[in-house]
């Protein structure tokens, strides 16, 4: 998978929030083999904070940094947030996320749209996190987006993929660019789910960390990922409305005619 | 003489349980009474729920807390933990079921009994009877009195050099001497409230902003705590105070017309899995990544400590 010109070998990208320990977190991201991790800095880097030990074990994965504007509500927010990303992480990569309801945390598409136009114009390597409506997505490749990021469900809901048939709809639309399923992501059969569908890869970030064993379910989810992948190459066979016999009948005389006994 | 540094619940355990086995100590702290990240804590020896994400090291370093500290301290309390969830966020309250043990899922009915005041306000509630809390600062002033009718002498505002001392208690001041110590900030509010009459700690669990509430009497109650990864040291935010203030008042309205006592912030302690230990580093002792869990594993890791050093006489015989 190429994501701005960088090669990942796997389709797995896992947030860091909310995990029992540092410790149980960079198990996590070793078992589920991810290559990229998201990282909040607002809260963290707020009033001269500093590193306080957690970026030093974050930096010293192999996985590679996706800050994110988690948390902000505008888009003037946003730019400031990943501005200080790039300095602090020293990385061009922004997960944008402009949230437009505190309650739901939906986007706002308005707001993201303008951010996004700053960002890509200042260098930024933008990850939009956006709903699956197509005109966003058109508009958010017009500001300079290369990536886009429709959620699967409402953030830390685990519900899967709410909009299948508009998210086909927006995978068949957008056959070239790179779309990452974002949020909402609940189970490994619903990554595998989005995989199988295309996707190019799923972000994902509570079903890990408030897993009784998050260590174990960042493993299932690296498989998940990859076996969705790989089903989706293999090519899925069509679904059928009537029972096809797996086994041969030639010459067993049942032509569909009430058969003979 | 042992020297310890640091008086907060991690020193002050460590120089009760070593003057209790007649063991000659002095503690000394840099700062004045009140200055560490001791004197904000919650209090709640509450190892089933704090089983929800500590591992279950530090559960069984709580076992026996309570009565450690009832044998030592007044005012501890054994009147259960109860855990509580909105209406629309009953899914927190069933992901906390199945992450914990010692508790009952319980009804309006009940909930009524235990806590008149949250009676028809939840629904249901998960009642970890077994668990008990103290007053942080009244511990800490009963050790500090303890140890001094033994004759220990405690000195606060003393620089003592850490090369000298025996013992390093000192949680975060310590984090140059212990690689892999690090910082995670929490922010507390101290409220008056005689509208809201609560009898154990409650904890409102929420997707985002997860809260208790500790009755400490006389209609005073704690609300903590935030969790964030940095060393920042300044006063608490607005945002955090927001969260707090807007969490205790989901729990019960009554505390709109509260007084805000107090607010403060520290840095807790904490190694990389979150659970705190004994080490040996430097030629010394250290006690230390107490992290949420000081009163409930501080008693354990000071008898730990008394043990070591019953083990090594030279240690002993060094300290002399």
């Amino acid at each position: 998978m190429r994501l701005y010109d960088v090669d990942l070998s796997s389709r797995l990208l896992l947030g860091t929030a909310q995990y029992p320990s540092p410790l149980v977190l960079t198990e996590a991201i070793a078992a589920s083999g991810c290559g990229v991790i998201t990282v909040s800095l607002r809260r963290e880097t707020a009033n001269g904070g500093g590193t306080n030990g957690f970026w030093p074990l974050l930096q010293a994965t192999d996985a590679r940094i996706l800050p994110n504007t988690a948390g902000c509500h505008s888009a003037r927010e946003a730019i400031t947030t990943a501005q200080m990303a790039r300095e602090v992480f020293g990385t061009n990569w922004i997960k944008l996320e402009v949230i437009g309801n505190a309650d739901t945390l939906q986007p706002d598409p308005f707001a993201l749209v303008e951010a996004a136009r700053v960002l890509c114009a200042d260098g930024f390597a933008v990850f939009p996190y956006t709903t699956e409506d197509l005109i966003v997505a058109e508009r958010l490749l017009d500001a300079g987006c290369r990536v886009l990021m429709p959620w699967g469900a409402p953030i830390g809901s685990g519900r899967g993929l709410r909009h299948v048939d508009a998210l086909a709809s927006m995978r068949g639309h957008f056959p070239g660019v790179p779309l990452i399923v974002d949020a909402g992501i609940g189970a490994p059969s619903q990554a595998a789910q989005a995989m199988e569908m295309g996707f190019d890869a799923v972000l994902l970030n509570t079903a890990v960390a408030k897993a009784g064993d998050p260590v174990a379910m960042a493993r299932a989810f690296g498989q998940a990922v990859a076996a969705g992948r790989a089903a989706f190459e293999a090519g899925l066979m069509p679904p059928r409305d009537m029972a096809v016999p797996s086994t041969p009948v030639l010459g067993m005389a049942n032509l569909g005619l009430g058969g003979l006994r | 003489m042992i020297t310890i540094l640091g008086a907060g619940v991690a020193g002050l355990c460590a120089a009760t349980v070593l003057a209790e086995r007649g063991l000659s100590v002095q503690v000394v702290d840099s700062g004045p009474e009140g200055a560490g990240a001791s004197w904000l804590a919650g209090g709640m020896l509450a190892p089933f729920v704090e089983g929800e994400s500590a591992p279950p090291e530090v559960a069984r370093l709580g076992a026996s807390a309570a009565e450690w500290w009832a044998a030592r301290v007044p005012g501890m309390m054994r009147r259960g933990t109860l855990v509580v969830a909105p209406c629309r966020d009953r899914a927190e309250l069933d992901r906390f079921a199945i992450r914990t043990t010692g508790h009952a899922r319980i009804g309006a009915d009940r909930i009524a009994e235990l806590e008149p005041d949250l009676a028809d306000r939840f629904a249901a509630a998960l009642y970890y009877e077994a668990e008990a809390h103290l007053d942080p600062r009244v511990a800490l002033r009963a050790l500090a009195d303890g140890l001094r009718r033994r004759g220990v002498t405690i000195r606060h505002d003393t620089q003592f050099a850490a090369d000298h001392a025996d013992i390093d208690c000192r949680g975060i001041a310590a984090r140059d001497l212990l690689p892999g110590l690090r910082a995670v900030r929490g922010e507390m509010l101290l409220l008056h409230c005689s509208e809201v009459a609560l009898s154990r700690p409650v904890r409102l669990l929420h997707p985002r902003f997860p809260v208790y509430v500790l009755p400490r009497g006389n209609g005073l109650y704690m609300i903590g705590a935030t969790m964030i990864e940095t060393y920042a040291t300044g006063p608490v935010t607005l945002r955090s105070a927001s969260e707090l203030m807007s969490a205790a008042f989901a729990l019960h309205p009554g505390f709109a017309e509260a007084a805000i006592v107090e607010m403060g912030s520290g840095l807790r302690p904490a190694f990389a899995d979150n659970v705190p230990r004994l080490t040996q580093a430097g030629g010394r002792w250290h006690l230390n990544g107490l992290y949420r869990h000081g009163f409930l594993t501080a008693p354990a890791l000071a008898e730990q400590l008394a043990d070591q050093l019953a083990l090594a006489p030279q240690e002993a015989a060094l300290a002399d």
